[in-house]
């Protein structure tokens, strides 16, 4: 095991309803010391309700070298979105 | 004039810390460390901010919280020995909080059910910053108590420096409106304790107290704090921005 520091990412969920979302990245220890941390430096202006921490070795990334054969072929598929659509009257906002 | 003396040792306890703490801004071994003592620093300077306000009032002389924080000498500050220790390493002042907070979690929860409702509001907000300090300077003492073999020196040498002054927080004030300090006693013990069994750590033996805060006599490294915090009222009196 290396002596660095583990890096953590940190996600916080402003309001009850909402999804957590990344907000940025911390050096901890462990887990306790990496939530307290999260707490310290992310929630100081009432951002959150809730804090989720990851070490980012744990997550997959996908290659920025293949961002071509992963996002490209969406380009052209304009029919993926649902904008042929006449949105009813009633159905007010969406 | 009990509740305005026993009002004005609280607020100095927490406004002397507050500035031993804000003395670690842009010091601390790590970014994380620097925000959560600055994080820490505001905590127990807004409660500070309450109480004086509120020892104004009481004293009813026309006073602003800010005349009793900048316009006090040295022997008219009445708060306990601990706050006023030096920040020393990393380890000293997790520790330094850790039994401060300990001390005044359960100390604003009895408070909660004062007849005095200004105090009630004031230990309805501190009692969940104290807890978090507690929570998160008991975290560290763990991990540097039983981490490398430098980082357990330390935390032994912060327990030895610090074991002094344990008494004085103790010490009763003679007012009706707030906890009586004495009582709080073995919730501070059993708070240690926990921390001191994971952080392997020995029960300190007992030694004599150093008392003398509370009557105004302090050591002399608070004066030499106080003349850098009041360093810019005194030079500039009346001064705002």
């Amino acid at each position: 095991m290396s002596n660095e520091t583990p890096l953590w990412e940190v996600f916080i969920r402003p309001r009850n309803g909402l999804a957590h979302k990344h907000v940025g990245s911390l050096h901890a220890a462990d887990e306790a010391l990496a939530l307290s941390a999260a707490r310290d430096v992310y929630t100081r202006r009432e951002e959150g309700t809730s804090i989720w921490a990851v070490r980012s070795d744990a997550i997959v990334a996908s290659d920025p070298a293949r961002a071509g054969q992963n996002f490209d072929p969406a380009e052209d598929k304009i029919y993926r979105h649902p904008t042929f659509y006449e949105i009813p009257d009633d159905v007010g906002h969406m | 004039m009990a509740l305005y003396r026993a009002l004005i040792e609280l607020a100095d306890d927490h406004l002397v810390l507050g500035h031993r703490l804000s003395e670690w801004c842009g010091h601390a071994p790590i970014l994380e460390e620097d925000l959560a003592l600055s994080n820490f620093a505001l905590d127990v300077i807004g409660t500070a901010r309450s109480l004086y306000a509120y020892a104004a009032e009481v004293e009813g002389k026309g006073r602003s919280e800010d005349d009793l924080a900048y316009l006090r000498s040295e022997r008219e500050y009445l708060n306990c020995l601990l706050v006023e220790r030096p920040n020393g390493d990393f380890a000293h002042t997790m520790l330094r909080q850790f039994y401060f907070a300990a001390f005044m979690e359960p100390f604003w929860q009895a408070a909660l059910t004062s007849d005095d409702k200004v105090i009630a509001g004031i230990a309805g907000k501190a009692v969940k910053e104290m807890a978090y300090h507690i929570r998160h300077t008991g975290e560290w003492i763990v991990r540097l108590g039983d981490g490398t073999e430098e980082s357990g020196v330390r935390m032994r040498a912060a327990v030895v420096a610090l074991h002094p002054y344990w008494e004085e927080m103790f010490a009763v004030s003679d007012c009706d409106v707030l906890p009586d300090r004495a009582a709080l006693r073995s919730v501070w013990e059993a708070n240690l304790k926990a921390v001191f069994n994971g952080a392997g750590l020995d029960w300190p033996e007992p030694v004599y107290g150093q008392v003398g805060g509370r009557i105004g006599e302090h050591s002399e490294v608070l004066g030499r704090m106080l003349s850098d915090m009041q360093y810019l009222q005194r030079v500039h009196p009346g001064a705002t921005w």
